[in-house]
This record gives C-alpha cells, sequence and structure tokens, in this order.
C-alpha cells in the first residue's frame, strides 16, 4: 500500500476545522438544523407514531393468533371449524387503512407544499451548484464568486434571517445534493433545472454525500456545508471576490505552472489558466479538503494528490501527469500561494 | 368421483437408462414438470452467484475505507447483484413455481403452449449467460471493461456512450431484453393455461389462489415489461445510431429514462412478491387447518394491488423535482397501495385465527414472513411521505426497506413454498431439522443486517458507495451488517445440504404428507408425465378436502 492510498483513508471528517469550524460529521436526520430538515423531522415523528401503531396493533394480534392458536399436545385429531370469511370484518380492514392513509396523504401534501413553494425573499442568497463527475461546483452570481465542494453560507438566526436558495444543474450524468440536517435530497440531472432552499441555525460544517449513484468514485463526492456566521461569511466572501494571489517571489513556479497543461481543466483568475472540466483552484488553499473532501488540505497532501491523484481517489478524471520532481515542487509551491 | 384422495396411480417405472440419455430428455423437454424444475435450480444457482457478489460488497463495507474491492470492481458487484436478484432469481423462481403448479393445480396435463414453455426457459437462461459472459468478453476501452457498473436501474446518462465507454452496458441491455421474452413467453402461457386448461367443475372462482396470483402476476408481467424494454432499445439506438432519446448533451431527457424504467419498476417489485403471497396462501391454510379466510376478498386484493401498482411508478423520482401536485397524487396513490396490502396481511391472520396450527418448516418462513412483510409496508408508507422520501430515498433505509420487501417478503415465502413442494416434485421430505437450522440462522443473519441498515440510512449513509470514512456514524452498524451475513451464508449452506442430503436419502413423501387440500397432492409424488391418471373434477376450491370429508364438504357451502 502506498501512502498517498493510506492518506485517501484519512478523510478529514474530524481533523480538519482550519477556520476553528465545529464539524457535524454524523447526518443524522433526526436532528434538524434548517427548516426544511425540520419540517420533514416533525412530518416523521406523525408517520412514526401511525406505523408505530399501526405495528404494535398488528403484531400484537398476530403474535397472540400464532401463541393461542398453536396445536396443543393433547390435540384430538379432528380438524377446528372451518370459517369461509366475513364481509363484515373485510369491510373494517379495508375502511380503517383508507381513513388512515387519507390523514397521512394530507399531512404529507402541507409539507410538501410548505417545502417546494416557498417563495425566495429578495435578499437571499443565491447559489447555483453544478455536479460534475465526482465533485461540485458553487457558484454564486451575485456575488461573483466561483468555489468547488465547500458551500459558504451565512447562519440564519432570529434577529437574522438568512436564507440560501440552490439552483442546481449538472454537467454531466445525475447527482444528487444531500446534507441530511439541513434539508432531504433533490437531483441534480443534466439539462435542467432544479432548486432547493436552506436556512441553517447553527454554525459549523455539515457534511453529506452525493446521493445518485454517478459512477467510479460516487463514494467520494463528498459535499461540506459550511455555515459561518454574517460577518465570516462576509469576510470569506470579500477574500473570495478578490483576484487569485500574485506573489512576485514565485513567479517561476507560477510560470511552471501555467505552461503546463493543468491550465486546461483549471481556472486561476486572471491568468492563462481557464479551464473549466476541474475545480477553480484560485482560492484553493482556502479550502479545507481535496479531492472532493477525500483528503485534508495540507501541503503533504497536496504533493501527493498532485503526484498522482489516481492513488488517491482512484477512477476520477484528474490524470497522473507525470510531472519530475522539480515541475511537482514548483506547481506544489504556486498552488500554496492561492490563498 | 370415488372416495379414495388417490387421483393418480403410481406409476413410476425405475428408469436405467444411461446419464447421457436421461440428460438428453431434460434438454429436449417440453413437460411442465421438469421446465419448472429446471427454472427453480437455475435460480437458485444464480441466488448463490448473487449471495456471493452481496457477501463480498458487505466485506468491504464492514469497516470504514475498506481495501478488499477497488471501486469499480464494487459498483460492477451492486450492478450484477441487483440485475440478477431481480431478472435472474425473483422472476424465474416465480416461473418454475408457477410452471410446475398451475397445471397440476387446475387439473390439467401440462401447459397451454410446452413447446413456448421451453423456449421461456432457454431464452431465460441464455440471458442469464449472456449478463455473466461481459466478466469475460465486456472488454472496452482500457479501464472500462468488463462487467455493467451501472447500477440495476441504469440512469441515462450515465449509460450513454460518453459516460459508459466500451460494450459492458450493451450486455446488460441486450441480456435483460433476451431473459425478459423468455419471462413474457411464460408469462402469457400462464395466462392461457389458466383461462383455457382447467378441468372439469373448476370455475375461476374454484381456482387455488396460488393460480390466481400467478394469474394475476402474469398479466403484470405482459404490462411492465414493454416499457423497460422499448426505453432499452431506445438507449441501444442512442448508444449506436446517434438518436438522442436519453442524450442530454444533444437535448435528451434523462428523467424520460426513469419514468420507463420505474413504469417497469414499481410493478416489478409486485411481480417479485406476490409468488411469495401466492405460496404463502397456499401454506398458511393448510398449515392452520383452516380454509383461505375471506377468499373474494384476497383475489381483490390481489387485482387491486396488480391495477394500482402501475400508477405509483414516481415515488422512486420524488428528489428529480416533480411539481407539488405530481408528488402529492403519487404520495396518494402509493399509501393506497398499502390498504389491499393490509387486507392481505389481515386475512392471512384471521386464517390462522381459531385454526391448529402446525410449525413445519414452510410455516415458519411464512410467520417469519408475515412480521416481516408488515414492517416492510410500514417503512413503505414513511417512504411514501414525499418530504420522508426526500430525506431517505437513494439511502441505506431504501436498501433495508426493498430487502425487508424481497428478502423478508419475496424469499421467505419462496423457501416456505419450497420446503412445502419439494417432497410432491421429488417424492421426498426435506428434513425438518435441517430445515429449522436453515430458517433460524437466516432469520437472525436477516435482521442482523437490515435491521441495523436502516439506520445507517437515518444518519446519512447513501447507497452505492464503495467505501466511507471512520467517524460518520455508520462504522458499528456496517460491522454488524456484514456479521449478519456470515449466518445467511450458514442459512444458505444448511440449505444446500438439506437439498443434496434429502434429494438422495430424504423419508419418503407419499401423495399428500401435509394434508393439504388442493388438486396437485392427489396425484403421486412425484406426478406422472402426464399428472392424473384420470382428469379429476371439481365443485369446490378445496377438492381434496371434499374428498376427506364427504360428511362436510366444502362445495356445501361455496
Amino acid at each position: 500500500m502506498t501512502s498517498p492510498s493510506r492518506l485517501a483513508g484519512l478523510v478529514c471528517v474530524m481533523s480538519v476545522a482550519s477556520l476553528g469550524q465545529t464539524v457535524h460529521s454524523v447526518g443524522n436526520i433526526f436532528k434538524p438544523q434548517a427548516t426544511p430538515a425540520e419540517s420533514v423531522y416533525h412530518l416523521s415523528l406523525l408517520v412514526l407514531a401511525v406505523c408505530a401503531a399501526i405495528f404494535l396493533v398488528v403484531a400484537g394480534m398476530l403474535t397472540f393468533t400464532i401463541v393461542r392458536f398453536r396445536r396443543k399436545k393433547k390435540d384430538d385429531g379432528h380438524e377446528p371449524a372451518q370459517v369461509y370469511g366475513s364481509n363484515h370484518i373485510e369491510i373494517a380492514w379495508t375502511v380503517i387503512p383508507i381513513l388512515i392513509v387519507f390523514v397521512l396523504t394530507m399531512a404529507t401534501a402541507r409539507v410538501v407544499v410548505a417545502i417546494q413553494n416557498k417563495p425566495a425573499p429578495k435578499d437571499a442568497l443565491r447559489v447555483t451548484v453544478i455536479g460534475h463527475q465526482w465533485w461540485w461546483e458553487f457558484r454564486y452570481p451575485d456575488l461573483g464568486i466561483v468555489t468547488a465542494n465547500e458551500l459558504h453560507v451565512p447562519v440564519s438566526t432570529a434577529a437574522k434571517p438568512a436564507v440560501t436558495f440552490l439552483k442546481l444543474q449538472s454537467a454531466d450524468v445525475a447527482h444528487s445534493f444531500w446534507v441530511p440536517q439541513l434539508s432531504g435530497k433533490t437531483d441534480l440531472i443534466p439539462n435542467r433545472t432544479n432548486s432547493m432552499w436552506i436556512d441553517p441555525r447553527q454554525e459549523g460544517t455539515f457534511l453529506g454525500n452525493c446521493a445518485e449513484y454517478c459512477g467510479t468514485q460516487h463514494a467520494n463526492m463528498l459535499l461540506r456545508v459550511i455555515v459561518q456566521s454574517s460577518a465570516d461569511f462576509e469576510k470569506w466572501s470579500a477574500a473570495q471576490r478578490l483576484s487569485a494571489a500574485h506573489d512576485a517571489r514565485i513567479e517561476a513556479a507560477r510560470a511552471t505552472f501555467l505552461s503546463l497543461s493543468c491550465v486546461n481543466c483549471h481556472t486561476v483568475s486572471r491568468t492563462s489558466a481557464a479551464g473549466t472540466f476541474g475545480p477553480d483552484l484560485s482560492h484553493l488553499m482556502s479550502r479545507d479538503t481535496l479531492g472532493s473532501g477525500v483528503i485534508p488540505n495540507t501541503t503533504e497532501n497536496l504533493r501527493a494528490w498532485i503526484k498522482d491523484p489516481q492513488a488517491i481517489k482512484p477512477g476520477n478524471l484528474m490524470p497522473n501527469m507525470q510531472l519530475n520532481a522539480g515541475e511537482l515542487d514548483e506547481v506544489v509551491a504556486y498552488l500554496s500561494s492561492l490563498k | 368421483m370415488s372416495t379414495t384422495t388417490h387421483i393418480g396411480e403410481a406409476f413410476q417405472a425405475t428408469d436405467e437408462r444411461p446419464v447421457p440419455a436421461k440428460l438428453h430428455d431434460w434438454l429436449v423437454t417440453v413437460d411442465h414438470k421438469r421446465l419448472g424444475i429446471m427454472y427453480i435450480a437455475t435460480s437458485l444457482f444464480f441466488f448463490a452467484v448473487a449471495g456471493v457478489e452481496a457477501a463480498l460488497m458487505r466485506g468491504q463495507l464492514a469497516f470504514p475505507n475498506g481495501k478488499v474491492l477497488p471501486p469499480e470492481v464494487f459498483n460492477r458487484l451492486f450492478t450484477m447483484h441487483g440485475t440478477t436478484m431481480v431478472f435472474l432469481v425473483g422472476m424465474p423462481f416465480f416461473a418454475g413455481l408457477a410452471n410446475y403448479l398451475v397445471p397440476l393445480m387446475i387439473g390439467a396435463r401440462d401447459m397451454a403452449f410446452p413447446r413456448l414453455n421451453a423456449f421461456g426457459y432457454w431464452m431465460f437462461l441464455f440471458g442469464g449467460i449472456l449478463l455473466y459472459f461481459s466478466y469475460i468478453a465486456g472488454e472496452g476501452l482500457a479501464g472500462h471493461g468488463t462487467a455493467p457498473d451501472v447500477g440495476w436501474f441504469a440512469y441515462a446518462p450515465l449509460t450513454e456512450r460518453a459516460f459508459s465507454r466500451g460494450t459492458s452496458t450493451d450486455y446488460w441491455i441486450l441480456s435483460i431484453i433476451v431473459a425478459g421474452i423468455g419471462t413474457t413467453a411464460s408469462a402469457i402461457n400462464v395466462i392461457a393455461t389458466t383461462i383455457s386448461m382447467r378441468c372439469k367443475g373448476m370455475t375461476m372462482a374454484r381456482m387455488p389462489l396460488f393460480v390466481w396470483l400467478m394469474l394475476v402476476v402474469s398479466a403484470m408481467v405482459v404490462m411492465a415489461l414493454p416499457p423497460l424494454t422499448a426505453a432499452q432499445v431506445m438507449l441501444l439506438l442512442d448508444r449506436y445510431l446517434g438518436a438522442h432519446f436519453f442524450d442530454t448533451q444533444a437535448g435528451g431527457s434523462a428523467v424520460l429514462w426513469q419514468h420507463f424504467f420505474w413504469l417497469f419498476g414499481h410493478p416489478e417489485v409486485y411481480i417479485l412478491v406476490l409468488p411469495g403471497f401466492a405460496c404463502a396462501s397456499e401454506i398458511i391454510p393448510v398449515f392452520s387447518r383452516k380454509p383461505i379466510f375471506g377468499r373474494a376478498a384476497m383475489v381483490g386484493a390481489t387485482v387491486a394491488i396488480g391495477l394500482v401498482s402501475v400508477s405509483v411508478w414516481a415515488h422512486h423520482m420524488f428528489a428529480v423535482g416533480m411539481t407539488p401536485v405530481s408528488n402529492i397524487f403519487f404520495v396518494a396513490s402509493t399509501m393506497l397501495v398499502g390498504v389491499p396490502t393490509g387486507i392481505k396481511i389481515f386475512n392471512w391472520m384471521a386464517t390462522m385465527y381459531g385454526g391448529k396450527i402446525r410449525f413445519d418448516t414452510p410455516m415458519l418462513f411464512c410467520i417469519a414472513f408475515l412480521f416481516q412483510f408488515l414492517i416492510a409496508g410500514l417503512t413503505g408508507i414513511m417512504l411514501a411521505a414525499a418530504p420522508l422520501n426526500w430525506q431517505l430515498t437513494d439511502s441505506y433505509f431504501v436498501v433495508a426497506h426493498f430487502h425487508y420487501t424481497l428478502l423478508g417478503g419475496m424469499l421467505f415465502t419462496l423457501f416456505g413454498g419450497f420446503y412445502y413442494w419439494f417432497p410432491k416434485a421429488t417424492g421426498r421430505m426435506l428434513s425438518e431439522t435441517l430445515g429449522k437450522w436453515h430458517f433460524w440462522l437466516l432469520v437472525i443473519g436477516f435482521h442482523l443486517t437490515f435491521d441495523t441498515l436502516h439506520f445507517a440510512g437515518i444518519r446519512g449513509m447513501p447507497r452505492r458507495i464503495y467505501t466511507y470514512a471512520a467517524g460518520r456514524g455508520w462504522d458499528d452498524l456496517n460491522l454488524v451488517a456484514s456479521i449478519g451475513v456470515i449466518f445467511q451464508a450458514a442459512a444458505t449452506a444448511c440449505l444446500i445440504w438439506n437439498i443434496i442430503r434429502s434429494v438422495r436419502k430424504g423419508a419418503s413423501a407419499g401423495n399428500d404428507p401435509w394434508d393439504a387440500w388442493t388438486l396437485e397432492w392427489g396425484t403421486t409424488s412425484p406426478p406422472p408425465e402426464y399428472n392424473f391418471a384420470v382428469l379429476p373434477e371439481v365443485r369446490s376450491s378445496r377438492p381434496l378436502w371434499d374428498l376427506k370429508h364427504p360428511d362436510d364438504p366444502d362445495w356445501k357451502y361455496e
């Protein structure tokens, strides 16, 4: 086992919190932290209660029947009374379930409408989410920000409600956006635009996954939603709006990077690197993870990733560029400067 | 009819011809019983294959960051496991049971179209071989070869040439089309047989429930398979002739594939599970010593399930962004299926109520089925609530739910049916001791694996991931689920050993070991090629009860 592939295992669930953020790594749907997830949670309590009641009644009757009417040891050998049915009973156990179904359907319909028909407030943050094999692109059209794999949104408080509306699209195959504590999932489907919204009420990093099978590395199409106080979000947003850092001390490294075919797939703002197949690298070092959440974003990991991304995330669409040691050093040095 | 319970005469001369001659007979046979056995044997073989695939996947997922399998191998395994279980285990097992039992139960000498019957079997077998041949021949561009890896529902556009290079997806398409032709042939045959081959006095109203359910299932096969075949042909056109049905890069629709697929896929679930209901509907009355409670309601509920099941497909698609109105429609129709399904459970329970229940292995499987299917139905209601579905769909909760339905529902009852009719087909009893070992090990393994997976889904674990990181709340649950596989494997070993042992030296079964009431128990075990020496004439839905109780026959009350 090579060391980079062991690194792939060390996914940054615990280790990465560069922003001093709490990481909510367990996406328990019964611990909602935003309105859509909470509406679902409340509905689920009703549905669970009804289902539990049905289970207790039916399983109880079944158990009673099986125990009470088992053939006794001293059986007389006669057949029991032959009963063929009863229309009254049939009607009863047809009508009662229909009533239960009616109630559940109505309760469900209310939540469907409440979540799906919510109008976007004027001040809502708008983000376009584009699914790629196997990473996430986030574009903030109103702010002019393009980033990847880590969605930053402001926290919503009673004093200052903040709603984020997501426009969901896909560049290739079907994906699905799922951060269980914030909302149920919505698919990202090519040639179609879907939408969903979240209003997280707690700061921290919420983990999620792509939830629609999308090919080889579906498992490592990981998703992080970073919920920040509005001040922190503003700070982050201002930093992202800046052009990519241009450090004169590493001009040679920069030139090497721009001379390599990296630029065909990646963008670094205000440079000739303008590719769109891979994640935007303009502020790479502001992100917690690499490879869509597969390893923490440290210098060693960055080096290992660039050296051979296939060892860390086998099958992903970034090829091993076969860089020599000098090129590798320079590319790592340049990318490390992209704060 | 006379007072004897023997409708057929023991007329089995020992066959002492050489093995090639016997094999030749099996190869060219058009006898419904032999074809039935061939269907069931083949599906049990594929069941073992799919079980090995599942065990490998559970091995990979037992611990976080599993290194047992590389991603592409894992992805092929879940595709092959799903495709195999649905098309090469569930459907042929049903075809085998229907083939073997329907003519015997309705007092016929064979199916309506014996040659079509043989054709159906060989098409199914060829489809299965074609699917697995992809492992050898599905070589595509470097790194994209061998078995299909697109998931058993093969969502477009992942299946388009741009994303699925090589020929593995073509193997998936063609093998299912071929096997589907076989299944359709078999379904048409069952419909024709039940309509035109019933013995004297066997009105539709007197048909055993098993036959009724097989009739409904067959009608559903004929309705449900065409959308899938059509979609697969469109996909082939996309892949090879430049059509753009699902090619999103050229304006095609990814959602269209999902509609086509689930228009087949949801009725398919009932196609798989109704044969299980059919077995339960024969076994529970016999082992409770009472007729089925509410026969007419049971038939009505079955037909209702068949009809409603074609209007619920989009509940697999709540997350694709349908309008609220569509979502609410499919919530309502899906929950409505719970009503006829509930009626069935209540009627089975009422059949046992007031009876004298014998706990032989077939009945044990049916009792476990009742509890497990109850839970599967309730988690189904939870999934039918669209907002809850947005959380749970494509998670391990769904995996647990449909394994509860198909393993806890379909497979348990099919095993029940296997223990129940094995004596009829072979003339020998399966061992009760090994049967009980099989049963209890399977119950323990099943619950260890699938109870826990519900919770993994609730904690946000998506399905079809080949690995996961530690610390996301899934570690222990996955380990327990994988341990369950060991019990399930041990259970299957008991079954296999039981079959091998009992075929050779099981206790002699006699014509009617369970003291049952339908016509197949009136002939010898195994039945002669012509089934009945004299075609029977029946006056009620329990002809053998009438023979055994001439003082209190059923026909007085029907």
